[in-house]
């Protein structure tokens, strides 16, 4: 091979730079999102009530899916009460069901890629395009960015 | 090692064979809808129609306040936005005059005060809504009971059903409206930018068994009701009174029908 040497050990240098990241991280433990399923509003219910709508391995798998049943109910078919796999009721509401429990009082966490520069103008409002911490914590960690709260937003006057 | 082109054309459609396939092995048969053992259902204090329909009676609209009361009803629970200029102007439910809203199909027997009147105008929820028909997106739909709802959430802004929409019920966010909402109300989300948006009946109130807002706080001056039921309060006013609604010229059947005399036989 005409300049073999060189060409062999280039190619080694650039495999080597290539898969670094890869090596550089190996054996590290992923930190992984934090996700707080025990808020004050989740531990004030009675234990046999902890239980998000669907149980956890459902809602962490299926979730999105579930809240675009939910929507196309909703807004749709004017269906509004959902009955889950164990006959219980609950008001399909992303504000008023899904964030009464899933709400923080800690400050939220800026929804990267919606954010809105014309939100803080000194008007007093709640609503601001940000994504409640229990979302984000996935979220952010993912890297997805729903579109969610550019109309919901998390009811914080609301609650207390 | 050299191999002909026949060699490497057919290694390389295995290959490709392979992938293709490979891909089905693993997501073809996995199930794509996941489905909870659920139903839906309706809270059991909605209220239900077979066509909704509204009464304006124009004796119970007298002063600024009685106006006011009404819009303010329905702005404070829609989170609607005050952009402070009528070109960006958010409408759910407003006031303008006998030349406005009625334009076009001119009554020549009405009396010249009732032409001086200012009227409350709000989405018509038109039996055959031209504001459908145009949307390409499907976002704007009628609901079996008569409501032409919006879903937001298939909104393009395409702007199409503002141009169908004979009486200027639906309006545009040009920019963002939410520092522009006056005071929220967390039970109701706000809209976003590039979107529609307009009167709904206040289906969400209806599904819970509440009367619309701007009827509540009308003082009677509004009344809503089932068009088909012969019982309605609506039915029997629009049968035994002289009604007017706007432009019925074009044919859209718009369900708000505006009372005149209301009192008279009072």
């Amino acid at each position: 091979m005409y300049k073999g040497g060189k060409i062999i050990a280039s190619l080694i240098i650039f495999v080597a730079f290539l898969t670094f990241p890869f090596f550089y991280n190996m054996g590290k433990a992923n930190a992984g999102p934090d996700v707080n399923l025990k808020t004050p509003a989740i531990l004030a219910l009675a234990p046999a009530d902890q239980q998000c709508v669907e149980p956890i391995e459902y809602m962490r798998t299926n979730h999105m899916q579930l809240l675009n049943q939910w929507r196309t109910e909703v807004v749709r078919n004017g269906q509004t009460v959902y009955i889950n796999s164990q006959g219980k009721s609950f008001d399909m509401s992303l504000q008023d069901t899904c964030l009464t429990c899933h709400t923080t009082e800690a400050e939220k966490v800026a929804n990267t890629g919606m954010s809105n520069p014309a939100t803080n103008n000194g008007i007093s409002n709640p609503a601001t395009n940000q994504s409640p911490i229990f979302c984000s914590s996935c979220h952010v960690y993912s890297a997805v960015v729903p579109t969610c709260w550019s109309c919901h937003f998390e009811p914080k006057g609301a609650i207390k | 090692m050299t191999i002909n082109r026949r060699q490497f054309l057919r290694r390389a459609s295995m290959l490709t064979a392979l992938g293709l396939g490979g891909t089905i092995a693993f997501t073809g048969f996995r199930k794509k809808e996941v489905a909870a053992a659920a139903e839906y259902a309706t809270n059991q204090l909605a209220l239900k129609a077979s066509r909704w329909a509204m009464v304006v009676d124009m004796s119970k609209f007298k002063t600024e306040d009685d106006f006011k009361r009404v819009i303010q009803s329905c702005v404070s629970i829609h989170n609607i936005p005050d952009f402070g200029n009528p070109k960006d102007e958010i409408k759910w439910i407003w006031k303008d005059d006998y030349e406005h809203a009625f334009s076009g199909g001119e009554n020549e027997r009405l009396t010249d005060e009732f032409k001086e009147l200012p009227f409350t105008i709000m989405c018509n929820h038109c039996e055959n809504p031209p504001c459908v028909k145009a949307c390409p997106t499907g976002a704007t739909f009628q609901r079996p009971d008569g409501i032409v709802a919006m879903d937001y959430h298939r909104c393009i802004g395409c702007r199409f059903c503002m141009g169908a929409c004979p009486f200027g019920a639906r309006s545009f966010n040009y920019s963002d409206p939410r520092p522009k909402i006056e005071k929220i109300d967390p039970n109701f989300p706000t809209r976003t930018k590039g979107v529609v948006e307009k009167c709904t009946f206040c289906v969400e109130r209806l599904a819970d068994g509440l009367m619309p807002a701007c009827v509540e706080a009308s003082n009677g001056g509004l009344i809503f009701g089932d068009l088909d039921d012969p019982n309605s309060e609506v039915r029997k006013i629009i049968g035994s009174k002289y009604t007017i609604r706007r432009k019925a010229e074009l044919g859209t059947q718009p369900s708000v029908y505006y009372l005149m005399g209301g009192n008279d036989d009072a």
